[in-house]
């Protein structure tokens, strides 16, 4: 009986706690946006005319095709994470293409309409140098990769392999380049640093090695970049510190040294510093490439020159030019060249490549965003048209990792924001008030109340009313004119001019700072990109903390937030200070950091403008606050011996805290050393500063009450052992108090590892380890009471709170690994807790904390049953309809982040990585809104008509009373 | 596990010892005497000292001996001087202006075998506001926090209670002795997920369930005649449209 009031006890509390999307709600307040990484590799489909597809590898190891009209993603295919999912090399022929994996350990051919795997073949180990389609009379039929050592050649259509050859000497010569004009032979270019260039010669039926010479050339120091092989197989080389160029014919017998082209015979010379870069063409792999290429002198000036008879000779000089790139369509290729136009465009051109003569009409112009960065990468999408002319599509990639896809005349098809596929941190901040809003707000400043009299006080009032009126008509026109329309054809057009703050505050402005310094203002409700801005010079490892300085609540001073950017080596630092709202940056003068900065803390303290009070400590322990006015600085010389602030040092496993002084230098008052020989400090966590806690006990089954320890300086600090044997290492839990140094509570999970995900709030901590023992993913959860009396029930004081908290823990094996893990924020702290755990299978699931509960009873008695605990099981259930985004899935989902609503019941949930998804949740349900099936139809209906019958029966009443008062 | 043996257990102990040993002045600023006070325990011993300053510039001073004993039971005695008069005045002067007073100890093992094989350096710290040592009359808590191995990571200090009320301590006497509690804590074991006792519970249901015929009968063995009962009850009161036959299938 027992156990079925247990069992009853679960499928109740799950019926509580149940909470999935319905499907009319899919959408409805989440988006996810799919992103896929800096482009490595882009290849158009240039097997049909009507073709869309566009197919890119990038550097996050993802390879993808893209509708080229609208820039939407057709398929998607994550691999893994670093070098072992590291795309190598692309080949595009006809449907398939062609992909080395992982430092050449995997060759696979997809299927590019659908993007389904053909074939895949494992290689033989050795570090990838090249890979190269082969053709033979006319048809592309294998694929070859050359490796550090050796060559092997494959079958194209069914992946197997036709041979594989070691090369002679790979100890000494360092191969890098596989050629392949269609003749039946593969030509293997290695070279030894400043002394000669190897040429091996294989034959593709059975591998045979059939020439292998060496030529001189003293000058080479690389083959990639600053070689290639042009016409039919002639090996074109240029060097910089001889100015010249470099031409041998691979197959000929008789030439035993390179021939020597001085660029000062062709007027040309390479900007000094510059290592010129030479691109040359192959439009086909079965036949030998083009006569002409591009030399890359400088930065920004590119030359396109051919060989003919053994001459070099220049077709077009282009000066200054950023980029340039072959085409081919059909039979014909051409050039594209960006080169400078103005200050703020470029423009595009179109040549022949066999003449260097510039098509009519080709030009698109290329407006380069003010906020964005330079272009770095061009691709291009050249076509017949029906005249038989060439058009061509660009694909422009900039230094903030922007594609944009450009058409005549210079139209952008579209755009992505690559970017923020690499999101490192994330804030949310409240929209502001709409211009009526804020002229009503303007009106009662303090200032405008003193300065001005009566009548213009009144005429201000009535001025307002009257623009309030307008509004209010301009609204209703709106609602009028809106519903005459189709409702498929009315769209809410987000816009930076019509932000504003809606009436339960679930629209919020997502600031979203990316790993290319790259920052981003996202609208919450739709998704839409609404300003954007580009740092440059951002050190590509630095560290960013994002600080909300003020808020947009005071009015009319602009919400400001400050961005700490920290180079992770030197950990210098700088800020860039910045509206939210509409990305602009801030003129507030910002203190200048000489000094590594060791840690940041946002104080209460507000001056004169309502801005926080920033203090970035630097590694002498000096305290530097921003802002600094007079103002600030007394009052933080007032609450000095309040401020306290701690430092992690962890490659000495110390902890220190240090106090303010007056003279804002700093003083140690307390270390805490952890010996690293042991263990060390992974990571630590404080509580969030904008947590509400709204009960401060919990009511136990006898009616007594259990207060919670709620120290809001508390850090929970995580160690892991370095000893790694399964048995013997452990992860180590402190919770020590940031003020005082005193380690209040301090436990070891034995047989355990990381990674270690946890969250700290309230008076619980929930941490995620690995059991090295069992092998399987465990939660732990330790909640902090003071008893069933409160020391201080008025103020919490870490100086004053002599009796350490009991501490309570349970543990549960959880069966999936996690990649995050998050707790939801209410406004109030009313709504229960859930927990967001990010799967690396891309599900976010919705975890009630009530699952994580140390007082969760083994043996369930009548008192924990009115208290609602659920019986302990050490198995945490994994339901499907707690996965709040449903198939949605988030790809590589690296952080939650949680910002709570206007409503209590609603938490508003972004998950990022290499996709972005936001949504809301409800953990207790939508207890204060009405559902949105709600029959408002019926309730009116039922009011008005009891109104009409109570209306009815009274006159019935009144006459009956009358008639009767006559009888 | 063999290395945290003598870790397992929390043990208080209530320590009072005054040494009749009256202070000659300041003799004794930042002196290291640790070595000094080895005894014939088999344990070992440290130097707990103190500072409280009006200027707030730390300048630690002994305060006494944290004896350690090796051993199953970590246990810990704390021998202390007095405080002298000049002392006292200081420590009222540095309440006034509310000053820190500070504590710290070296950084040790407290595995005996462990003691020769590595000292290490530095120190570490903890503090409560001098007045609320003032008013507690010099009542505190200080807890030696080790880590899995045995060595110390952190102290910490309490007064109870631990308030500033800016009551006067007029009785000298109040601040001569220290009333200290000291003990040593080591980290608690974490729980795992119990299986075991959860299994057990499971199969002792099962068997229970196993035992009681009653819990085994099906839905309708255990009812059937108020099913019966229910149908019979139907036939009788509805009309004859119904076949007898519907109400039988129903049971």
């Amino acid at each position: 009986m027992a156990w079925l009031v247990v069992r009853l006890a679960i499928s109740v509390s799950l019926l509580y706690t149940a909470s999935a999307v319905f499907e009319d709600q899919v959408g409805k307040f989440d988006w996810r946006q799919q992103f896929i990484g800096k482009v490595r590799f882009a290849l158009f489909d240039t097997h049909s005319q009507a073709s869309k597809k566009l197919l890119v590898a990038t550097d996050k190891n993802v390879f993808a095709s893209l509708n080229s009209r609208t820039g939407d993603l057709f398929w998607r295919h994550v691999d893994k994470t670093g070098p072992e999912g590291h795309i190598d090399a692309l080949l595009m022929y006809g449907q398939d293409a062609v992909v080395v994996v992982g430092n050449g350990r995997l060759l696979r051919s997809w299927e590019t309409t659908v993007g389904g795997l053909k074939w895949e073949a494992v290689l033989d180990t050795g570090s990838f140098q090249a890979a190269a389609l082969v053709g033979v009379q006319d048809f592309v039929k294998y694929v070859a990769v050359l490796k550090k050592s050796a060559i092997s050649l494959h079958d194209l259509s069914s992946g197997s392999q036709i041979w594989v050859e070691n090369l002679p000497d790979s100890d000494t010569v360092q191969y890098q380049t596989i050629y392949s004009g269609g003749n039946g032979l593969v030509f293997v270019l290695g070279f030894v640093p400043n002394s000669h260039i190897v040429i091996v010669e294989y034959k593709i039926e059975d591998g045979e090695i059939m020439k292998k010479k060496s030529v001189e050339a003293a000058w080479m120091s690389s083959l990639e970049n600053s070689c290639a092989v042009i016409s039919s197989g002639i090996l074109l080389c240029v060097d910089q510190i001889t100015q010249s160029l470099y031409t041998l014919p691979l197959q000929s017998a008789e030439q035993t040294e390179m021939r020597q082209i001085h660029l000062q015979t062709l007027d040309l010379e390479v900007a000094s510093g510059f290592q010129p870069v030479l691109t040359s063409t192959q439009p086909n792999p079965a036949q030998p490439p083009l006569a002409e290429f591009f030399l890359q002198l400088s930065p920004d000036h590119h030359i396109l020159l051919q060989l003919k008879d053994g001459l070099i000779a220049p077709l077009r000089d282009f000066n200054p030019s950023y980029l340039a790139a072959f085409a081919t369509s059909g039979e014909k290729t051409v050039a594209a060249v960006m080169s400078p136009k103005n200050d703020t465009a470029c423009s595009i051109n179109l040549f022949s490549a066999d003449t260097g003569r510039r098509h009519l009409d080709t030009t698109i112009i290329y407006h380069m965003d003010p906020n964005g960065g330079k272009p770095n990468r061009l691709y291009v999408h050249a076509f017949l048209k029906k005249d038989d002319s060439v058009g061509y599509r660009v694909m422009v990639q900039t230094e903030d990792l922007t594609l944009t896809f450009l058409q005549q005349p210079g139209r952008v098809v579209w755009m992505r924001e690559e970017a923020l596929a690499d999101v490192v941190t994330m804030e949310m901040v409240d929209l502001p008030l709409t211009g009526t809003q804020a002229e009503l707000e303007g009106e009662f400043g303090k200032k405008a109340a003193i300065q001005d009299g009566l009548l213009p006080m009144v005429l201000k009032r009535l001025s307002s009313q009257f623009i309030l009126l307008q509004a209010w008509m301009a609204h209703l026109w709106k609602l009028f004119y809106d519903a005459r329309k189709p409702r498929s054809s009315v769209k809410n057009e987000v816009t930076i001019d019509t932000l504003s703050r809606d009436e339960f505050n679930l629209q919020k402005m997502m600031v979203m700072v990316t790993a290319s310094g790259k920052l981003f203002g996202i609208d919450s409700k739709s998704g839409t990109i609404l300003w954007k801005q580009y740092l440059e010079d951002i050190q590509p490892n630095s560290i960013f903390k994002l600080i909300v300085q003020r808020t947009t609540a005071h009015f009319p001073h602009p919400p400001q937030c400050t961005l700490l950017i920290k180079d992770k080596d030197t950990g210098l630092g700088s800020l860039y200070v910045f509206n939210p709202i509409f990305g602009k940056k801030s003129h507030i003068s910002v203190p200048a950091l000489p000094r590594p900065v060791l840690q940041t803390l946002l104080l209460p303290v507000i001056d004169q403008d309502y801005a926080k009070v920033l203090l970035l400590i630097d590694d002498q322990y000096k305290v530097t606050a921003f802002p600094s006015t007079k103002n600030v600085l007394q009052q933080l010389q007032d609450t000095a011996s309040s401020i306290f602030f701690y430092l992690v040092d962890t490659s000495q496993g110390k902890l220190s805290g240090f106090r303010l002084r007056m003279d804002l230098s700093t003083e140690l008052i307390w270390e805490v050393v952890i010996p690293t020989e042991v263990q060390k400090i992974v990571a630590v966590k404080g509580k969030r500063a904008n947590e509400h806690v709204h009960s401060q006990g919990r009511v136990m089954g006898d009616r007594s009450v259990l207060y919670k320890y709620l120290n809001p300086n508390l850090l929970a600090v995580i160690t892991e052992s370095t000893d790694t044997h399964q048995e013997r290492s452990f992860v180590g839990i402190f919770l020590i108090d940031g003020v005082t140094g005193r380690i209040v509570h301090e436990a070891v999970q034995r047989k355990a590892r990381g990674p270690v995900h946890f969250v700290h709030s309230e008076n619980w901590v929930v941490y995620v380890y690995w059991n090295s023992k069992f092998r399987r993913n465990e939660f732990s959860v330790l909640e902090l009471f003071e008893g069933a009396e409160l020391y201080n029930s008025t103020v919490f004081s870490s100086l004053d709170r002599p009796h350490p908290p009991q501490v309570l823990q349970q543990s549960y094996i959880f069966p999936a690994p996690i990649s995050t893990l998050e707790a939801t924020l209410t406004e109030k702290g009313i709504t229960s807790r859930h927990l967001l755990v990010g799967l690396p299978s891309g599900n976010i699931l919705s975890l009630p904390k009530m699952f994580l509960d140390p007082r969760r009873p083994e043996v369930v008695s009548e008192q924990s049953r009115e208290e609602n605990l659920i019986p302990y099981a050490p198995e945490m259930p994994i339901r499907t309809e707690w996965f709040i985004n449903y198939n949605q899935t988030v790809s590589r989902v690296r952080g939650i982040y949680t910002a709570p609503s206007g409503l209590e019941s609603t938490c508003l949930v972004v998950a990022y990585g290499l996709d972005i998804y936001q949504t809301r949740v409800f953990p207790s349900k939508q207890f204060d809104v009405l559902k949105d099936d709600y029959d408002y139809v019926l309730i009116s209906s039922v009011l008005f008509g009891l109104f009409f019958a109570t209306m009815i029966s009274k006159r019935l009443a009144e006459v009956k009373l009358l008639n009767r008062a006559w009888r | 596990m063999a290395t945290i043996r003598a870790l397992s257990l929390i043990l208080s102990v209530l320590s009072i010892i005054t040494l009749l040993w009256t202070q000659s002045g300041e003799c004794n600023n930042g002196r290291r005497v640790g070595e000094a006070v080895d005894t014939d325990f088999s344990g070992f011993s440290v130097p707990l000292e103190h500072s409280f300053e009006v200027d707030d510039v730390p300048r630690f001073h002994l305060r006494g001996a944290l004896q350690f004993r090796g051993g199953r039971e970590n246990s810990v005695y704390l021998s202390q001087n007095q405080l002298s008069e000049k002392d006292r005045n200081i420590l009222k002067e540095v309440a006034a202006v509310d000053g820190l007073y500070r504590i710290r100890v070296p950084r040790v093992s407290l595995q005996v075998d462990r003691q020769t094989e590595r000292q290490s350096e530095g120190y570490l710290t903890a503090f409560v506001r001098a007045c609320s040592l003032v008013e507690s009359h010099l009542s505190d808590v200080i807890t030696l926090h080790t880590d899995v191995s045995g060595y110390v990571i952190g102290i910490s200090i309490v007064t109870i209670p631990g308030s500033c009320r800016g009551i006067e301590v007029e009785d000298e006497v109040d601040l001569e002795v220290f009333n200290t509690t000291i003990s040593v804590v080591a980290p608690v074991t974490a729980p795992a997920p119990e299986t075991a006792p959860y299994i057990e519970r499971m199969e002792q249901e099962m068997e229970k369930k196993g035992k009681n015929p009653q819990e085994q009968k099906s839905f309708f063995a255990k009812y059937w005649y108020l099913i019966l009962g229910g149908a019979v009850f139907l036939m009788a009161t509805s009309s004859a449209q119904t076949p007898p036959g519907a109400a039988r299938e129903q049971s």
